[in-house]
C-alpha cells in the first residue's frame, strides 16, 4: 500500500526534473515541506477513496493526517478495519 | 491593554526563530524616488549610497514619469487628496468610472471593477462569482494573493503541476461534474518570469467547458506587441473570462488593482466583493496618474520595445557570463544559485559593486531553489546594464560560480 501511495505522489506531485532532488519515503513531511499542497488534498482524497473502497469523512481529511504517507497508511487501515 | 510579559516573550521567541532560519526581512531605506538608479541608505544608518535598482516593478519606467506626477497633480488640486469613502457610498468620482473604461478598453475586455490593490482583488474576486457547486483548478505556483482568495472561497479546490497541460486536462476530466470549472494561474510568474500557455489553457477550456482567470500584474503594459499583457502574447486577446492585474507594478507602481472581464462577473464583485465594499476607494491622484499612463501606453509602444531590447541584451549577457539563468522572454530574470546562504552572498557582495538585488529563497521560492531575482526595466540603458554586467562578473567569479551548472553548484555549495 505504501509504495502505491508513494508512486501516486510522486507522479501527481514531482516534476521529472524534482525527482533526483526531493527524496521521498514514507516519513517524508508532504504538507508541511511544500510537496503536496493543501489545495489538491481533495484530489488526493479521492483517489485514495476509489483505490481502497472506503469513505474518509472530511473531518478526518486533516494536514496531519495526511502529512506523510505512513500517516495516510494509518488512516486507510483504520478506515479497511470499518468496513 | 492586556500585554502580559509571558505573550511578549512567545512574540519575542518567533522573532528570535525567524532570525534563526535567515528569514528575517530587512528594509532598505530609499532617499530618492523610484528608478533605474537610486539612494539607499543600507544597512539602517549607513551613509546613502547611489546604486543601480534591479529589483523594482519599474518595468516602463513610468513611476517616477514627469507626465504622470503632472497628471497626479492636477487631479490632487481638481479633485482633491482623499475621498474618505468607499466605492458605493460617496467614493466614485467621475474619474473613477474613466478609469475603470480605460482599463477595459486597453485590457480588450467587457468590463472593469477597480480594487484598492491585486492583492484585494484576488481576495474579493473568487468568492464573488464561484460556490460549493464549482471548483478552482490552479497551477501550483499562483501567487500569494490568489491562494488567500481561493481560500475565502466555497468553492471546491484543485490544483495542476506548474504550466503542465496535460496534468491540467486531467484535472478538467476529473471534475466534469461541476457547474463551472475555473482555471487560475499567473500570466507571467513572479518567481521565474516564465509565462503561462495561455493558447493552450485557452483551447482546453473550450474542450472541457472550463472558464479562464489570469493575474497579469507581472505583464500588463509590456508584455505582447501593444503591451496588452500575455492574452496578446499568445493571440487569445479577448478570450480570457477573468484577468485581474495591478495599478502597483509597470501602470505608474502606485497602488491599485483591478477585476477585467465578463461583465456580469464584475457587476457580482461590484455587489459582493468584500475588499471592495468594505475598503476605501482609490485616491483621485492615482486615478489620473493611472488615466496618463494608460493614454501614454495606448499612444505609443516606444516602452515596451526598449524594454523588450534592454531583457535580450540581460538575458544574453548573463547566460554569457556563465551564469545559470532560467529560461524566458519576461524582464523577470532569476539568476540561479540555488543555496540559500549562497544567494545572499551574492547578493551583499553586488550591492558593494553598487548594484541592487535581493536574494530570495524558502518559502518564498521551494527548497533548494535559492536565487537573484533581476527585474529589467525602460529606464534602464544598454551603457547602465553593461557596467551592471560587470559586476555581476566580478562577483560571480569571487564565488567561483561562472561556467557552473545547477549540478556544479549544488556540488559546491550544497542545496
Ligand atoms: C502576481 C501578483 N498578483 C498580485 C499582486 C499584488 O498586487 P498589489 O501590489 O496591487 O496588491 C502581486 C504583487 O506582488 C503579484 O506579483
Amino acid at each position: 500500500m505504501e509504495e502505491v501511495i508513494l508512486e501516486y505522489i510522486r507522479n501527481e506531485y514531482l516534476d521529472e526534473d524534482d525527482e533526483e532532488d526531493i527524496e521521498l519515503d514514507s516519513k517524508t513531511p508532504l504538507i508541511s515541506s511544500g510537496i503536496v499542497d493543501s489545495f489538491s488534498m481533495v484530489s488526493l482524497k479521492r483517489f485514495l477513496e476509489k483505490k481502497y473502497e472506503i469513505s474518509i469523512p472530511d473531518a478526518e481529511a486533516s494536514a496531519e493526517a495526511f502529512d506523510t504517507v505512513a500517516n495516510i497508511v494509518r488512516l486507510i487501515q483504520r478506515h479497511q478495519g470499518d468496513a | 491593554m492586556a500585554y502580559p510579559s509571558a505573550i511578549r516573550e512567545v512574540h519575542g521567541s518567533q522573532l528570535s526563530e525567524i532570525r534563526e532560519q535567515g528569514l528575517y526581512k530587512e528594509e532598505r531605506y530609499i532617499h530618492s524616488p523610484q528608478s533605474a538608479r537610486i539612494q539607499v541608505e543600507y544597512p539602517s544608518g549607513a551613509a546613502v549610497k547611489a546604486v543601480v535598482n534591479l529589483c523594482a516593478n519599474n518595468y516602463l519606467g513610468l513611476s517616477s514619469h514627469p507626465d504622470v506626477i503632472q497628471a497626479a497633480h492636477a487631479a490632487l488640486d481638481e479633485r482633491g487628496y482623499g475621498l474618505s469613502s468607499v466605492r458605493f457610498i460617496c467614493g466614485t468620482q467621475d474619474i473613477h468610472r474613466e478609469l475603470e473604461a480605460a482599463l477595459s478598453a486597453f485590457l480588450g475586455t467587457e468590463d472593469t471593477i477597480l480594487f484598492p490593490s491585486c492583492m484585494d482583488a484576488n481576495a474579493g474576486v473568487f468568492e464573488a462569482f464561484l460556490g460549493s457547486e464549482d471548483v478552482i483548478i490552479s497551477d501550483r505556483l499562483v501567487h500569494a494573493s490568489i491562494v488567500d482568495g481561493i481560500r475565502l472561497c466555497k468553492a471546491v479546490t484543485d490544483t495542476y503541476k506548474h504550466a503542465n497541460m496535460k496534468h491540467l486536462e486531467q484535472k478538467l476530466e476529473e471534475h466534469q461534474g461541476k457547474r463551472v470549472r475555473l482555471i487560475v494561474t499567473d500570466g507571467v510568474f513572479s518567481m521565474d518570469g516564465d509565462m503561462a500557455p495561455l493558447d493552450e489553457i485557452c483551447s482546453l477550456a473550450d474542450a472541457y467547458d472550463a472558464m479562464v482567470f489570469v493575474d497579469d500584474s507581472h505583464a500588463t503594459g509590456f508584455i505582447g506587441r501593444t503591451g496588452r499583457g500575455t492574452p496578446e502574447h499568445f493571440g487569445v486577446l479577448g478570450g480570457i473570462d477573468v484577468i485581474t492585474t495591478t495599478l502597483g507594478k509597470a501602470l505608474g507602481g502606485a497602488a491599485g488593482g483591478c477585476v477585467s472581464g465578463r461583465k456580469e462577473v464584475v457587476e457580482l464583485c461590484r455587489q459582493r466583493a468584500r475588499p471592495y465594499l468594505f475598503s476605501n476607494t482609490m485616491a483621485p491622484p492615482l486615478v489620473a496618474g493611472a488615466l496618463k499612463v494608460l493614454e501614454i501606453l495606448s499612444s505609443s509602444t516606444a516602452r515596451r520595445d526598449k524594454l523588450e531590447e534592454n531583457t535580450e541584451f540581460w538575458r544574453r549577457g548573463l547566460t554569457e557570463a556563465g551564469f545559470v539563468v532560467k529560461q524566458g522572454e519576461s524582464p523577470i530574470v532569476p539568476v540561479m544559485l540555488y543555496n540559500a546562504r549562497l544567494s545572499q552572498d551574492v547578493a551583499r557582495d553586488l550591492f558593494a559593486e553598487g548594484i541592487y538585488v535581493i536574494g530570495f529563497f524558502f518559502p518564498v521560492v521551494p527548497q533548494g531553489q535559492a536565487r537573484i531575482r533581476t527585474q529589467l526595466s525602460a529606464d534602464h540603458d544598454i551603457p547602465l546594464l553593461e557596467k551592471a554586467l560587470e559586476a555581476f562578473e566580478r562577483v560571480g567569479e569571487k564565488h567561483g560560480i561562472l561556467g557552473l551548472d545547477k549540478k556544479g553548484i549544488i556540488e559546491k555549495f550544497g542545496m
